[in-house]
């Protein structure tokens, strides 16, 4: 039943529409069948976008620490140099898409839900397009070129992927800034180090693509699905995993079969080799949420991420067909995440499209390209209807989070009609993917008892929409799920902030006692000074008497005075120095204890917001 | 610069309005057999609660400063009024209706906080406040079901009289009240079977209780609304949960003792095409704001209900047996959805209590 996919398996055709074939799938419960507005933008090829006359390249478009700039105002950049470095564990690089000048380094408007500003790098592009010289760790080698000619052959096989080792994969990954291109913006490269640390078994390719409109995985696939699964082999062999599986929807047979060429294409190739490539494509049902990371491991798997956990816990690791594809890149080409493949769709455009973008180009300049007609603009929703957020302006970049781009006429998307009381009908928790109760939470955020929504799990609530989509009372449910989840943790981080204060506050007692007792060093050695001091004068003075006054003795008496001053100026120099030390260490104290509970907190927000951002 | 809201924008299919209003009209088949089986009083009474209903609601909405047009809309009270309007006897007085949809408009649910806040099904509350106030009208206004006419020589009234009977008492100079209404078929078995007057097997060859399958008469009822249901089921307006559990545990209990007893028990199908059955099942039990709303809160909701049907029916003190069941059981529903809570996605089931901590 688990076989791979052979030659023979391929040749039968599958034109049409996908069978479901022999793989045994599960289910997972809820979820809702939706219009999927895809045929307006999956038709054509995957056109470029000119170039820009300025690119806003974000410095933070990963999970993570930001990159740190590298270049500086005035310096002269080309395409795919690098602009800032992986900065942190968790943190990616990024690249100039164009080639130009770095005209700023400032703080800019970029794509975020809440509306953020962040550090960009702007470069004023030339019309050169100079290009730094790519070092690929294997020579190009398309199977559609290797199947014709014989002669490549015998280089590929020189250099196929097995004959790389994983150490020089992954630090090309981590070069290249590739980060989850699905939506989860994790660094790609950290992702896949940790999943080769701990014995990943199976990689799941999330080629779902379960949110209305969007088709920028279906192209892909359907145009380059060579270098998706190049890229999928790639990442197989890094993460060590026995087996892969392809979870695609059963609405996209055009890209099912345009990857089941591709593999059989390999195999072909390489048949003389012992690499069979190991991987099942496998349709699933049409069912929003199925490309969520969570319910597609259910649907493939019968298994369940635990809830604060991650697939590797139940070793299985999860990327996107975008991201198998910047890896090919990254590889093959040597270059970096510079371009994303973007969907351009909605009422309000004249020719729905994908189109390769670089990273910093203006939405605006992108949907003038695609026929914008400003007139009609009613939305403008940067990802899907169900889960991406609407953009205040269209003078924004795009980044590598920027998969689709939903420019909806009037009465395409909802109006948000007043919302009516709850009727307690039950649409909302039949609809979720996740089993929660999202009535229950509804009216527990609405009176905000903050425990209780944790009681009821709100964490697991992977804000999939379902729920509000489902509620007949219109209500605007995530919504209040949203703000719940932040309430909750702006009150964690508050009680953090009182716990810090309260260690704050004893370190500075312990600080001042420690001073106290310097302090108190200090002046006993002052006394002592004095009493030596007083002792000298009277001995002096004894000596006065004894010698009569001559000069030499007075002058003698003198030095050894001051020699003795001096020993106590040294000692008192210590002490003075202990209490600074005392001082310093206190403080010291503090702000290490201070960063390492940041340190947490990011550790903690991170992990949150590469969980909610899991389903694409 | 453009409009700012929170995902997903997608436009839903369904809201309360159309909800309501979808489930309302496929009553519709069931309504018309019932005037069918019963004459003109089921309309009338339909048309008295909706205008009595409506105008309580509205007039409940603005004392409550409540935008009157919106919630008007939700088609809730419309509902209730039909569920009432059907419910109660074909020739129940005028007054009774208004009693009946007054204590369900204004007490069960205004006074309650409105739609969605109500603890209790309105038009149960309804039909159970009348059946104790005023049990002869409640069980003896049934007009001899259309089947049985001929057989009874029983009479029947036309449009007009029965106006005049349902708005001013008033019968026609030949017409007798006994001689206009029949013992339904739930009451003949009860009665008979308590008081020991007869074996099931005697009452069938009376002639008057069974049908072809279920009570006499109703038994087309019952047919019109479960079809009724079942669209509604396969258009995903309500679950399945509640009307299968419900029957099916009706189905059962009446298996069960059927094959004890046969003499004093009916079958199963009897059971579940006599009396309100059908229209409990899927209109009534699965009210949306009164029912238990877990998966496995709902099914005990329903086989509740069904068991309690069962139960009054065969030894309580009321032939029929919807009310005061989906009352019980509204009682039990925070109880309900409180343990039966699903288990989430990614909670074991052993260490649940951990995770949660
Ligand atoms: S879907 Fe809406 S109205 Fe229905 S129970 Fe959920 S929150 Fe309430
Ligand atoms: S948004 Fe959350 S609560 Fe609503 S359906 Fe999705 S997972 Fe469930």
């Amino acid at each position: 039943m688990k076989q791979p996919i052979k030659n023979s398996q391929t040749q039968q055709s599958i034109a049409g529409s996908i069978k479901a074939g022999l793989y045994k799938l599960w289910s997972f419960p809820g979820g809702i069948k939706l219009p999927g507005n895809k045929s307006q933008s999956n038709h054509q090829p995957i056109t470029s976008a000119k170039t820009a006359r300025q690119l806003v390249i974000p410095l933070t478009q990963h999970i993570g620490q930001a990159a740190e700039p590298v270049v500086q105002v005035g310096d002269k950049v080309l395409k795919g140099q690098i602009l800032g470095h992986a900065h942190g564990v968790i943190s990616a690089p990024v690249h100039a898409s164009g080639s130009g000048v770095v005209s700023a380094i400032e703080e800019r408007p970029i794509p975020h839900p809440s509306g953020l500003s962040a550090l960009c790098v702007v470069i004023d592009t030339d019309d050169y397009e100079q290009c730094v010289e790519y070092t690929p760790l294997i020579r190009e080698n398309k199977v559609s070129e290797a199947q014709a000619g014989e002669t490549r052959e015998n280089s590929a096989d020189k250099q196929s992927i097995s004959d790389l080792s994983n150490e020089d994969i992954n630090s090309q990954i981590a070069d290249a800034g590739i980060v989850g291109l699905g939506g989860a913006l994790f660094p790609a490269a950290a992702k896949l180090h940790t999943a080769e640390k701990m014995h990943t078994e199976t990689l799941i390719i999330n080629a779902a693509e379960c949110e209305p409109y969007i088709t920028c995985d279906d192209v892909l696939m359907r145009y380059r699905p060579e270098e998706v699964i190049l890229g999928i082999l790639l990442i197989k062999k890094v993460v060590g995993a026995k087996k892969c599986l392809i979870g695609i929807e059963d609405n996209k047979p055009e890209a099912y079969e345009a990857l089941l060429n591709a593999i059989s294409g390999y195999t072909h190739t390489h048949k003389t080799t012992h690499t069979e490539p190991q991987i099942e494509i496998i349709p699933v049902p049409a069912r929003y949420p199925a490309g969520g990371e969570k319910q597609l491991i259910q649907v493939l798997t019968g298994k369940e991420v635990p809830s604060r956990g991650l697939p590797m816990d139940i070793g299985i690791i999860c990327h996107n067909v975008a991201t198998a594809a910047s890896v090919y890149q990254a590889v093959y080409r040597g270059e970096p995440l510079i371009t994303r493949i973007v969907t351009i769709t909605g009422g309000a455009i004249k020719v729905p499209q994908n189109m390769e973008v670089p990273i910093g180009t203006p939405i605006r300049d992108v949907l003038t390209q695609a026929g914008l007609n400003e007139d009609k603009i009613e939305k403008v929703i940067m990802g899907g209807p169900m889960m991406g957020f609407a953009l205040p302006s269209i003078d924004i970049p795009v980044t590598k989070a920027t998969n689709c781009l939903l420019i909806s006429e009037k009465d395409e998307l909802a109006t948000p009609p007043p919302a009516m009381p709850c009727i307690r009908c039950a649409r909302c928790s039949d609809s979720c993917p996740m089993s929660l109760l999202p009535q229950q939470m509804y009216w527990y955020a609405k009176s905000r008892e903050l425990d209780k929504l944790q009681e009821y799990n709100i964490f697991d609530c992977i804000e999939c929409g379902c729920c509000s989509y489902a509620c007949p009372s219109n209500i605007p449910l995530v919504q209040y799920y949203r703000y719940a989840k932040n309430e909750i943790t702006n009150e964690a981080e508050e009680r953090n902030k009182a716990d810090l204060a309260r260690k704050r506050h004893e370190f500075r007692e312990e600080r001042l006692e420690k001073a106290k007792l310097a302090k108190a060093e200090a002046a006993r050695l002052r006394k002592e000074k004095l009493a030596k001091k007083k002792a000298l004068d009277a001995e002096k003075a004894k000596q006065e008497e004894a010698e009569g006054t001559s000069s030499d003795a007075k002058s003698d008496s003198k030095v050894s005075e001051k020699s003795t001053d001096s020993v106590d100026l040294i000692q008192e120099a210590i002490a003075r120095a202990k209490i600074k030390k005392a001082q310093q260490q206190s403080q010291r104290k503090n702000t290490e204890n201070l960063t390492e509970d940041q340190q947490k907190q990011i550790n903690e927000a991170n992990e949150r917001r590469r969980k909610k951002s899991q389903t694409e | 610069m453009f409009l700012a809201q929170s995902s997903p924008y997608l436009q839903p299919g369904l809201n309360v309005s159309k909800m309501m209003r979808v489930v309302t009209l496929l009553m519709v088949p069931g309504i018309l057999t019932a005037t069918y089986v019963f004459g003109y009083g089921v309309l009338i009474n339909i048309l008295l609660a909706i205008v009595f209903a409506l105008s309580f609601e509205a007039i409940i909405l603005y004392l409550r400063k409540r935008p009157v047009k919106v919630y008007i809309n939700d088609n809730s009270a419309l509902l209730t009024a039909v569920i009432i309007g059907v419910a109660i006897p074909p020739l129940a007085p005028w007054w009774l209706t208004f009693v009946g949809v007054f204590f369900a408009i204004v007490v069960a649910k205004q006074l309650y906080g409105g739609i969605g806040y109500n603890t209790f099904n309105p038009a149960m509350v309804a039909y159970a406040i009348l059946l104790i106030s005023f049990p002869a009208q409640m069980t003896t206004y049934w007009q001899t079901p259309a089947m049985l006419l001929s057989q009874v020589d029983g009479q029947t009234l036309s449009l007009l009289e029965t106006v005049q009977f349902q708005l001013f008492s008033q019968l026609p100079a030949n017409v007798t009240m006994d001689a206009l209404t029949s013992a339904s078929p739930l009451g003949i078995v009860r009665t008979s079977v308590l008081s020991g007057a007869a074996t099931i097997a005697e009452i069938d060859a009376q002639g008057n209780a069974f049908g072809v399958f279920g009570g006499i008469g109703t038994e087309w009822v019952n047919l019109a609304f479960l079809a009724g249901g079942l669209f509604m089921l396969r258009k995903g307006l309500i679950s399945w949960h509640i009307p299968i559990s419900l029957l099916a545990m009706l189905g059962f209990l009446s298996l069960l003792f059927g094959s004890f007893e046969l003499d004093s028990n009916p079958s199963p199908m009897f059971h579940l095409f006599s009396g309100a059955t059908m229209l409990g099942a899927f209109f009534i039990a699965t009210d949306p704001v009164t029912a238990a709303t877990t998966p496995k809160g709902r099914i005990f909701y329903g086989a509740g209900i069904g068991a309690l049907i069962y139960i009054i029916r065969t030894w309580g003190g009321y032939p029929d047996a919807i009310a005061f069941s989906v009352l019980l059981m509204n009682m039990c529903v925070p109880l309900l959805d409180y343990y039966t809570q699903p288990r989430v996605y990614g909670h074991k089931v052993e260490n649940n209590d951990q995770e949660q901590s």
